[in-house]
Order: structure tokens, then C-alpha cells, then sequence
């Protein structure tokens, strides 16, 4: 499947990157030159494989559901762009 | 030069435990070395009064007979590690200004080892890149020139500025990450040794995550024996990050015992690829006459599904790509672009403060994470990257380690980058499957091009056997007798 032009601007919507019009076509081509090439995997053999989850052959590790940190609001939202009273702050979202 | 700068980290630490020289004095050398370093845009921030005191803290200890293993040693910190205090910016306009409030795991095992901290090394944005090219704060160059060419070249990616700060003399040793890669390609454009541990040896926490399955941060020195030490000093179990395993570090200097009769190296055919250049070939072969000689079992192997490792790299990292650099939203940290609404707000800064790389993989992450693609493109890499592993669980029934080039090519100029994405990905073909693998790698420096440029042979390993995979690397290293400096050295 070609990777067009509007699907670039749908995908780039999911992933909140605002991607200019004039950049949608070069994006596309770019996009649909890795997609083409990765779809090679297509020729594997999978039947009855199972996908790799973990790169390593352990078992996590279990812990305390227990508050191990926490308690300095100010270190929290210290690099914040635009903290306000110990909290992070967004453009208005609730009328 | 200055007669400091040319000890290796071995050298440098027995001279220091043996009052021959101070820490302060090793570190002012340095301070210079990276000033003089400056031209090639290896460091983003130098930390210059950080790495004073430090080194006077280490000459105390000395002193006083509590010296660590890494006690006095200036080293640079490649700018994915979190430092406390010390800005952050992971190469990406995005982390502007970003300090954070805790130290990386890694660069506190370091501190808590006597090292001292020189500054934060450059990088590919978000340690995406194979050439160093797409950070925000310019393009790191090489030390290394062609012979007779003026030409600027790349030190490879993603840890470029590591790279060329250890190979220039700016620094002792330098932290990598290694996702596809990163810490054994820069390695071998810059005729320096690089180490990516097993999946799990060392702590990811505190380390600006890319692709959370196959980052792992290792040492990148001048020698197999340095690279031997440093790792001990970071490895290790930490509760912090789930994903690292419990297990003792072993004593890696003892590994170099020089002896590697009976050893059985594997030689896989598939890493026989299309246009390569027949120096690296030759440089391939010369490798396994060396390690035969030395007393090693030379073993034919195959590993089948080489091909399908860099596309199923190009689906998994983009795809934990895009779900890590999600956190990045204007809100909490770094850069924020106004927007009306809070989509609005999101969207500029996220398209303001990613470099095109980045967006494309993070676009291409998403992609193939969407309803619909999920099945035919993320879950089938899936599966062929558990053939890849398959493959190597085989081969090992053969063999003890493996023998490859690091590079398919030497390092090529700033201006000759390729236009096209894939091209630039393939920089990685041999790297890449130990990353999918979960498996430890090193390049060692083993020979020249006929422009005069440095050229890289890998050992690749079983998991969690760093000890073998660093013995061989030393019987190559030794073997290669790797004397050739680059054209710049700082101080």
C-alpha cells in the first residue's frame, strides 16, 4: 500500500507532530521508501513463531507496591515551561 | 601534545594509585584537551569546575587509600545520560534547557567509582543516526581525515561526539548507547574500541530512552583493557530499571588473559553482503588468520535471517520510538511552541522542537503501530527478530563468539551523506542483529583503509559472556598492533 499524502497528515495527527502542507509530499515519499523496503519481512517464515517481547530470558523482578520517592513538588515541576504553584500548566481544555 | 593525554585509562589509573601523578593534574590536562577539542563540536556543554572538584575529591581519596576503580579518570558522558544539575538535551531542541533534578544509574556508578566528568558529548538527536548529522547542536566531525584530503568526515552515530573525543585525546574513556549500533559503529569510524554489553548488564534508568528493547549503554575507550574497566565500574543490578538483570559483575580485566587457544570463532556468511568494499573483506579475512593463529578454531556458521535484521530494526525502534518520545509535549519539560487549544499547543511544539529524523520515525512508529498495520508490520518483526535470536541460540551451538566487520565502508564526509533514509540505515547491517539479539558486541580497531582511514572488526558474544567477547577482542587488538593516529589531537 502507497503511503500518501493524507495518510502522512492522518498519522502525523495521531502523533500531535504539526507537519506543514508543503511538506506532506517529501514526507510521503520518504515514508513510503521505508515502508516499501521493511515489507521485504513479508518473505519470513513466522508460521508458529512467537513474537520477541523481551530481549533478555528473565523474569521481572517483583517489589513492594510500596512509595519509595516523592514529596518535593518543586524538583517535580523544577524544568516545567510554564509552572504555576507546584503545578504544570496546559492551554485551557475544560470550558 | 602532552605526555598525560597518551596514557590509557589503565596506564593513567596505576600512575595515579601509584602518587606518580594527581588527579588534578590529569584533569587541568584535559580541561585544555577539550577546549583544544573544540573545533570538532564533540562536547555540547563542558563542565570544566564540576571536573575540578571532582578530581581534587579523588586525589584526597587517594590519599587516603579509598580510591575506587575508576578513581581520578576524566571521562565524557554522552549527552542521553541524565546528570544532576548538568543540562540534558539528548542532541534535540526539544530538551531546551532541560536540567534534570537526578543522575543516570550509569553516570552515578561512574561517580561513586572516583571518575571525574570532563562534560556531555554530542549525538545524533535522540540517538537516531549513523552519523551524527542530525543534532540540533551541528555535526560532530572526525578526527580522522583521507590521506591528502581536506574533506571533513562524519564519526559515525550515534555516540559521534564520544567517538571523536576519545579518539582526539579529549577525554579517557566516554559512555555510548548502543541501539543498532551506536556505540560500536562511531567506534570503528574512529579507530577507537566500543562495547555494547548484553541487554540488561547495565541500567537503562536516568538514560533518555529511544528504543527501550534494545538501548544499552557501554564504554567506548582506546583499549580493549580500558573498555574492560570501565564497564565494571557501570554495570550492575538496579532496582530502578526492571529490565536489568541480577547477576554478579565479573572482574573483566582478569578476562585479557591473552590466551584464546581452543577458542571457537564462529565466521557467519551472510555478513558477506553485496558492494562491499574489498579492504573490509580483506580486513575480515586478516582477522581470522590473526585469531587462528593465535590458537582459535576458525568454524564456518550460518545465521540465515541476517537480512531481515535491519527491517525489523526499522519497525521495532521506531515503533518504541514513537510510544517513548510521546512524554515529550511542551507540558512538563524543555521546549514549549503556544497553541490555542491543548492539540494545538502539542502539535507546534512537538513539530518545532523533533529534527526531521526523528519525526520520520516517530510518523513511521505510529504507522505501523495503527489499527490495521499493527499485525502485518509490528507483531511479524516481532517474530522474525525471535528468528534472528534463534539463529544466534544455533550458531553458538558451534561456536563461543563471532567474527565480523563492524562497517560495511569507512567513514564518509559530512557532505556526501546519502539523500536517501534507507541508505543511511544500512551503515548499521552489521551491528543491528546483536542489538535484536539482546547480545554483547565490541569493535575493536584492526586496521587501515588505502585513504588512511581507520577500519573496525567486531567479536560478538553469548549473552552475558563479556569476559569472552573482551578476551577475543584483545587477541585481535594485539594481533592488529593498532598504532595509527588521527590527524587532530587535542592539547
Amino acid at each position: 500500500m502507497a503511503l500518501d499524502k493524507q495518510t502522512v497528515a492522518k498519522v502525523a495527527h495521531l502523533a500531535r507532530i504539526k507537519v506543514p502542507e508543503d511538506r506532506l509530499e517529501t514526507l510521503a515519499g520518504e515514508l513510503d521508501g521505508i515502508v516499501n523496503w521493511v515489507e521485504q519481512l513479508g518473505e519470513v517464515d513466522v508460521e508458529g513463531v512467537a513474537p520477541m517481547t523481551s530481549a533478555v530470558a528473565t523474569s521481572l523482578p517483583w517489589r513492594e507496591d510500596a512509595v519509595t520517592d516523592g514529596g518535593y513538588p518543586d524538583k517535580v515541576t523544577a524544568n516545567a515551561p510554564d509552572a504555576q504553584m507546584n503545578f504544570f500548566t496546559t492551554p485551557k481544555v475544560v470550558e | 601534545m602532552s605526555d598525560l593525554l597518551d596514557l590509557t585509562l589503565a596506564e593513567a589509573r596505576d600512575k595515579l594509585a601509584a602518587r606518580e601523578i594527581t588527579a588534578v593534574e590529569l584533569t587541568e590536562a584535559y580541561i585544555k584537551a577539550v577546549e583544544a577539542a573544540r573545533p570538532l563540536n564533540c562536547y555540547i556543554t563542558e563542565t570544566p569546575e564540576h571536573a575540578r572538584a571532582q578530581a581534587q575529591a579523588a586525589d584526597k581519596r587517594i590519599a587516603a587509600g579509598t580510591a575506587g576503580a575508576l578513581e581520578g579518570i576524566p571521562l565524557g558522558i554522552k549527552d542521553l545520560f541524565c546528570t544532576e544539575g548538568v543540562l540534558t538535551t539528548a542532541g534535540s531542541h526539544i530538551l531546551d534547557g532541560f536540567k534534570p533534578p537526578y543522575e543516570s544509574t550509569v553516570s552515578q556508578n561512574l561517580k561513586d567509582a572516583g571518575a571525574v566528568m570532563l562534560g556531555k558529548l554530542n549525538l545524533d538527536e535522540f540517538a537516531m543516526g549513523s552519523a551524527n548529522l542530525t543534532s540540533h547542536y551541528g555535526p560532530v566531525k572526525n578526527p580522522w581525515k583521507r590521506k591528502g584530503d581536506d574533506t571533513d568526515l562524519v564519526p559515525g552515530g550515534s555516540s559521534g561526539g564520544s567517538a571523536a573525543a576519545v579518539s582526539a585525546r579529549a577525554c579517557l574513556g566516554a559512555t555510548g548507547t548502543d541501539t543498532g549500533g551506536s556505540i560500536r559503529q562511531p567506534a570503528a569510524f574512529t579507530g577507537i574500541v566500543g562495547l555494547k554489553p548484553t541487554y540488561g548488564r547495565c541500567s537503562r534508568w536516568g538514560i533518555v530512552a529511544f528504543a527501550s528493547s534494545l538501548d544499552q549503554a557501554g564504554p567506548m575507550t582506546r583499549t580493549v583493557r580500558d573498555a574492560a574497566i570501565m564497564l565494571g565500574a557501570m554495570a550492575g543490578f538496579d532496582t530502578k530499571d526492571s529490565t536489568s538483570v541480577d547477576r554478579p559483575v565479573p572482574n573483566y580485566e582478569a578476562a585479557l588473559t591473552g590466551d584464546v587457544t581452543g577458542l571457537k570463532v564462529g565466521v557467519p556468511k551472510e555478513y558477506r553482503v553485496d558492494g562491499m568494499p574489498k579492504e573490509i573483506d580483506a580486513l575480515w579475512q586478516q582477522g581470522i588468520d590473526w585469531l587462528k593463529q593465535a590458537g582459535a578454531e576458525i568454524v564456518d556458521i550460518t545465521l540465515p535471517h541476517t537480512k531481515y535484521a535491519l527491517p525489523a530494526y526499522y519497525i521495532v525502534a521506531p515503533a518504541e520510538a514513537s510510544s517513548n518520545l510521546a512524554r515529550y509535549d511542551g507540558v512538563r519539560y524543555g521546549l514549549r511552541v503556544a497553541g490555542d487549544t491543548l492539540n494545538e499547543m502539542y502539535e507546534n511544539t512537538r513539530g518545532e522542537g523533533f529534527g526531521e529524523e526523528v519525526k520520520r520515525r516517530i510518523l513511521i512508529g505510529t504507522y505501523v503501530l495503527s489499527a490495521g498495520y499493527y499485525d502485518a508490520y509490528y507483531l511479524q518483526a516481532q517474530k522474525v527478530r525471535t528468528r534472528i535470536a534463534e539463529d544466534f541460540t544455533k550458531a553458538y551451538e558451534h561456536c563461543d563468539v563471532i567474527l565480523t566487520p563492524a562497517t560495511p565502508s569507512a567513514a564518509f564526509g559530512i557532505d556526501e551523506k546519502p539523500s536517501d533514509p534507507v541508505q543511511m540505515y544500512l551503515n548499521d547491517v552489521f551491528t543491528v542483529p546483536a542489538n535484536l539479539a539482546g547480545l554483547p558486541g565490541i569493535s575493536v580497531p584492526a586496521g587501515i583503509d588505502d585513504n588512511g582511514l581507520p577500519l573496525g572488526l567486531q567479536i560478538l558474544g553469548r549473552a552475558f559472556d563479556e569476559e569472552t567477547v573482551l578476551r577475543a577482542g584483545h587477541a585481535l587488538e594485539q594481533a592488529a598492533g593498532f598504532t595509527a593516529r588521527p590527524q587532530f589531537l587535542a592539547g
